[in-house]
């Protein structure tokens, strides 16, 4: 028989094109309105330049956002997820093909035609099938096994959002099944079915000489299809999916600039001068921000690694997003005109993101390295930091390091005149100072801890030793140097943060060297990502490994006895930095090493708890210290040594192996340390 | 509602190797760094947040040299409307006495209905300022106060005595608080917010213009005379236990059990 084609067949007397058109017109302007009211909030949101290095940004596209990179990290769900995002890809073809078939019964995409067309119907046949799997499948997975990470704490209402879409898009697979199983099961080319499984299957339930059924699953189908199809569209933006349109762009738009903070705000010559500093409500964050808090999945991957998460404090990185998501549905509605006066609302940083959630971040950046869209944590939070601080709302626990900081140089309240003094320690040799002026090829940049914690002396001991063991001609700038900065500027007191890398600056600038090297990954991000002024910049673990490597350090395995190794990477080395190989390249150059990697290592390392000023945070929420969770994974896989290479690793490490009664099965040294105890 | 917040100006002993000056009369100061008394710390922020609850005017006076400057703009940033300076050579040498017979008389020339102080400066912990300000002022004075209600020209407060009790207490204004550390929780004071009030002009003041006899400050106005500053002697069998902390702690407890306290 020949079936009746949609756009043949009149709706209640009205020609079909004519409902096409109706329902065309309504969906499109609809959805422009509300991508309109969406898109106006950016509009008042604060500036952040992100149209640089096009041809990177869209080799990222390419990668994260069409080749769906990061999303195998988590293998089950990103597999399903790829498939569910490939089947969206082919089958937005075979909706405009639909679309186009409401006004002519022979509508064609102009090159799907002939031997092309069949091919793009049989693989958006199989299509169809896949992605009805994939929805069956994650349906099944959140209502039976109810992954923690999609849990919303805190809000009600979201969990049902993930239903009504798969259901949408099985809806949109069944329809599309039953308007072509309809199709096949009229022309009765039965012998086809390994070309269109989907309509195949579909036609099994269906009656084979009974026409006006098969027309009416033909056209009902149809038009169920398209109505579902709209439906989609539209809720996309008023919900959590709203990631179906903009993770690509957000993707696009993603940070280019790793390790540093962006400036309080962009553009402005002197940010002091502002009326208020830092962000108290939605329209302070950039534009970019609010676009991530639209694209974000609620996947949880961001919260299920985030350290703070993990040990039980106030914050879920992934509900910063999804707060202010809410939030702004809320005060920019789709159709209240006027939109809210934030003052007389509960408070976005304060009320609704709490300062508990604020102030827990320890800035590890494991949550940005996760995120399949590059949604970005650290700038917000410190971007809110900056506002509490503005307002004097900082922990006590903090205040006080700050303020020592501020008025000597460093968190310890240490003398100026003593930063040098750890060097008296040293018999062997002298460290010299570098006075103004003078010249040596390496300037040691030793940082507050070096310079004032007695259990960090111990490393810039070692340090010493090995550069002056290999006939380095390096140098200190004694009390000339002043904390780095990289905590306070992470804190949000971007002022401090300006006078503490002013001074060091000036000080570099006064001097000559050929290059900074410093063993806290801290110092040697602040200097390299934050400071104003170039200065070429290296960590330890790089200069061991260039001595190493130009062959004129050998080691020995005596100090470490073959006992279990493993390498915990410190934060702002590895995610920060990209610094992964060359701590595990010095330390398998130590003969008879037993190397074993934790499961959470490299750019899924688990944060310790933080460095600098961290230290002196204390936390009232968490029910366990980063610290022992770290110490517990390295026992698991029966490691007797942690390397790290981070002095704030390993005070934090130390401690936690005290506190876990681990003391004598675990150990854990810096590389620099062991370096120097494993030289003969 | 006029507040007036005495500010003491506190050399930071926490770090630094303490010695006995030449003349053995004090400690060698030189080489500190100086900042606000802790405990004063509290009393600028009661004294902000009673501005922002009841309203009124927060004025700071500190009795020190140029140097304290930065101390004194600080309170500023953290609330206060005016900040005064007062310092003379002839003060040098003054005990609580004279300092409170100094600062009496730059307030009695302007109105004051709240005054406040700590209970104790960290320098020499002596605890008699606020006191003996109140005596000459001839008004109720009331110490270690651990909170403050201000009402109907009434003071409602706290104390907080040995043993964990609390004392509720009322007085009339005008009276003088001398706070406890912890009866708020002080804000904190960034760069920026210094900056902010860097226009403002902090005056200041010579003993001629507050109008007091030259007698009764600095050591002549004293009536406390320090004989001897000393570091405490060296006591027989005390042993400074050197190396780093894990050996020190290892020798401590080999010493204890030795000694028989521990078994
Ligand atoms: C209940 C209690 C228990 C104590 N227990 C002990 C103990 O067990 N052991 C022990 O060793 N000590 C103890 N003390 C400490 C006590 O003996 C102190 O030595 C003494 O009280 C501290 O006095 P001060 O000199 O620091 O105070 P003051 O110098 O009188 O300072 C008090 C306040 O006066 C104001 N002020 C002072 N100088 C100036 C200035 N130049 N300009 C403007 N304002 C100024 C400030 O507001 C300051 O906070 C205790 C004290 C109290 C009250
Ligand atoms: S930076 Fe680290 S601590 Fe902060 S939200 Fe991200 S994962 Fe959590
Ligand atoms: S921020 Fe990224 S990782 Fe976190 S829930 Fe949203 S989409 Fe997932």
């Amino acid at each position: 028989m020949n079936i009746l084609k949609p756009a043949d067949a009149p709706i209640l007397g009205a020609p079909a094109p004519a409902i096409a058109f109706i329902i065309l017109f309504l969906s499109v302007a609809f959805f422009c309105y509300v991508m309109f009211r969406r898109l106006d909030v950016l509009r008042k949101a604060a500036p952040d330049p992100r149209f640089s290095n096009i041809s990177t940004r869209l080799l990222r596209a390419l990668m994260y956002g069409f080749g769906q990179w990061r999303q195998p990290r988590y293998l089950g769900a990103g597999i399903l997820h790829i498939l569910l995002f490939a089947g969206f890809m082919i089958l937005s073809l075979r909706s405009l093909t639909l679309i186009g078939r409401g006004f002519s019964p022979t509508f064609h995409i102009p090159f799907l035609t002939g031997s092309v067309g069949f091919a793009y119907e049989s693989l958006k046949d199989y299509t169809v099938i896949v992605v009805l799997i994939v929805c069956l499948v994650a349906i099944v997975r959140r209502a039976v096994f109810h992954p923690k990470r999609y849990d919303h704490p805190g809000t009600a209402g979201h969990e049902y959002e993930a239903y009504v879409i798969l259901g949408l898009v099985s809806a949109l697979m069944i329809t599309d099944m039953i308007h072509d199983g309809s199709a096949y099961r009229a022309s009765g080319v039965c012998g086809e079915y390994h070309w269109f499984p989907a309509a195949a299957f579909a036609s099994v339930f269906m009656p084979s000489n009974d026409p006006a059924t098969l027309n009416f699953l033909h056209v009902g189908g149809y038009w169920a299809h398209i109505l579902f199809f709209f439906g989609l569209l539209n809720y996309l933006p008023i919900s959590k999916h709203f990631h179906v349109i903009t993770a690509i762009p957000n993707v696009f738009f993603s940070n280019l600039n790793k390790g540093t903070i962006k400036p309080v705000r962009y553009g402005t010559v002197d940010w002091m001068e502002l009326d208020q500093c830092g962000v108290s409500d939605l329209t302070g964050f950039t534009w970019k921000h609010i676009l991530d808090f639209y694209s974000c999945a609620d996947c949880g991957r961001c919260s299920d690694n985030c350290p703070a998460n993990t040990v039980g404090r106030a914050l879920s990185p992934k509900m910063i997003s999804v707060k202010a998501r809410d939030y702004a549905y809320e005060n920019f509605p789709v159709f209240d005109k006027t939109s809210k006066d934030p003052a007389h609302e509960k408070r976005l940083v304060g009320d609704i993101i709490t300062e508990q959630e604020i102030w827990a971040c320890t800035t590890c950046g494991a949550c940005e390295a996760e995120c399949p869209i590059f949604i970005e944590y650290i700038d917000k939070i410190v971007d809110m930091r900056r506002y509490l601080i503005d307002r004097g709302e900082v922990p006590q626990s903090l205040q006080k390091p700050l303020q020592q900081i501020k008025k000597k140089g460093n968190a310890y309240g240490a003398m100026k005149s003593k930063r040098a003094a750890w060097t008296k320690d040293l018999e062997e040799f002298q460290v010299h100072i570098l006075a103004e002026g003078e010249h040596s090829d390496l300037l040691f940049f030793v940082d507050s801890c070096g310079s004032f914690d007695p259990r960090i002396q111990e490393i810039a001991k070692s340090f010493a030793r090995i550069m002056a063991r290999n006939k380095l001609d390096f140098a200190i700038l004694g009390q000339e140097e002043n904390d780095s900065g990289n905590e306070v500027r992470r804190l949000g007191e971007e002022g401090l943060f300006e006078q503490v890398s002013g001074r060091n600056i000036e000080a570099f600038k006064a001097r000559n060297f050929e290059e900074i090297v410093a063993f806290d990954p801290h110092a040697f991000n602040a200097i390299k990502n934050d400071y104003p002024e170039p200065f070429k910049v290296i960590h330890s673990s790089q200069l061991i490994y260039r001595l190493l490597s130009h062959g004129v350090m050998s080691l020995n395995g005596e100090y470490l006895g073959g006992r279990v190794v493993t390498y915990h990477d410190p934060c702002y080395l590895g995610r920060h930095n990209g610094i992964y190989e060359e701590p595990r390249r010095v330390l398998k150059s130590i003969p008879g090493i037993q190397y074993q990697e934790m499961t959470r290592s490299f750019s899924r390392s688990f944060c310790c708890s933080g460095g600098g000023l961290l230290l002196w945070y204390e936390n009232e929420e968490e029910k366990e210290r980063m610290g022992e969770r770290r110490v517990k994974m390295a026992m698991e896989i029966g490691a007797q040594v942690i390397v790290t290479a981070c002095p704030f690793c390993l005070i934090n490490i130390e401690d936690a192996i005290k506190t876990t009664g681990n003391e004598g099965k675990i150990e854990v040294i810096d590389l620099v340390e062991l370096i120097d105890r494993s030289t003969s | 509602m006029n507040i007036i917040v005495c500010m003491k100006w506190t050399p930071d002993t926490s770090e630094a190797d303490l010695t006995v000056s030449t003349t053995a009369k004090d400690i060698k100061k030189d080489d500190l760094d100086y900042d606000m008394n802790d405990w004063d710390r509290f009393a600028i922020e009661e004294a902000a947040q009673i501005k922002e609850k009841v309203g009124g005017k927060v004025t700071v006076v500190s009795l020190a040299p140029e140097e304290s400057e930065d101390m004194l703009r600080e309170c500023l940033a953290r609330g206060a409307d005016e900040a005064f300076q007062i310092w003379s050579d002839q003060m040098e040498g003054g005990d609580g006495y004279a300092m409170a017979s100094v600062l009496s008389q730059f307030i009695k020339g302007r109105p004051h209905d709240l005054i406040l102080t700590g209970t104790l400066a960290e320098d020499d912990g002596a605890g008699q300022l606020g006191g003996m300000l109140a005596a000459m002022l001839d008004i109720p004075s009331a110490t270690l106060v651990s909170k403050i209600e201000i009402k109907d020209q009434k003071a409602s407060f706290v104390r907080e005595l040995e043993g964990g009790l609390y004392e509720s207490m009322e007085m009339d204004l005008p009276c003088l608080i001398a706070v406890a550390t912890g009866l708020n929780e002080p804000r904190f004071v960034s760069i920026r917010a210094v900056r902010k009030v860097t226009s403002i002009e902090i005056p200041n003041v010579g003993i001629d213009e507050i109008g007091i006899d030259v007698g009764k400050v600095g050591q002549s106005g004293a009536r406390v005379e320090i004989e001897q500053v000393s570091l405490p002697p060296e006591g027989e069998g005390a042993e400074i236990i050197k190396g780093k902390p894990e050996e020190a702690a290892a020798r401590l407890a080999e010493i204890l059990k030795e000694k028989g306290a521990i078994g």
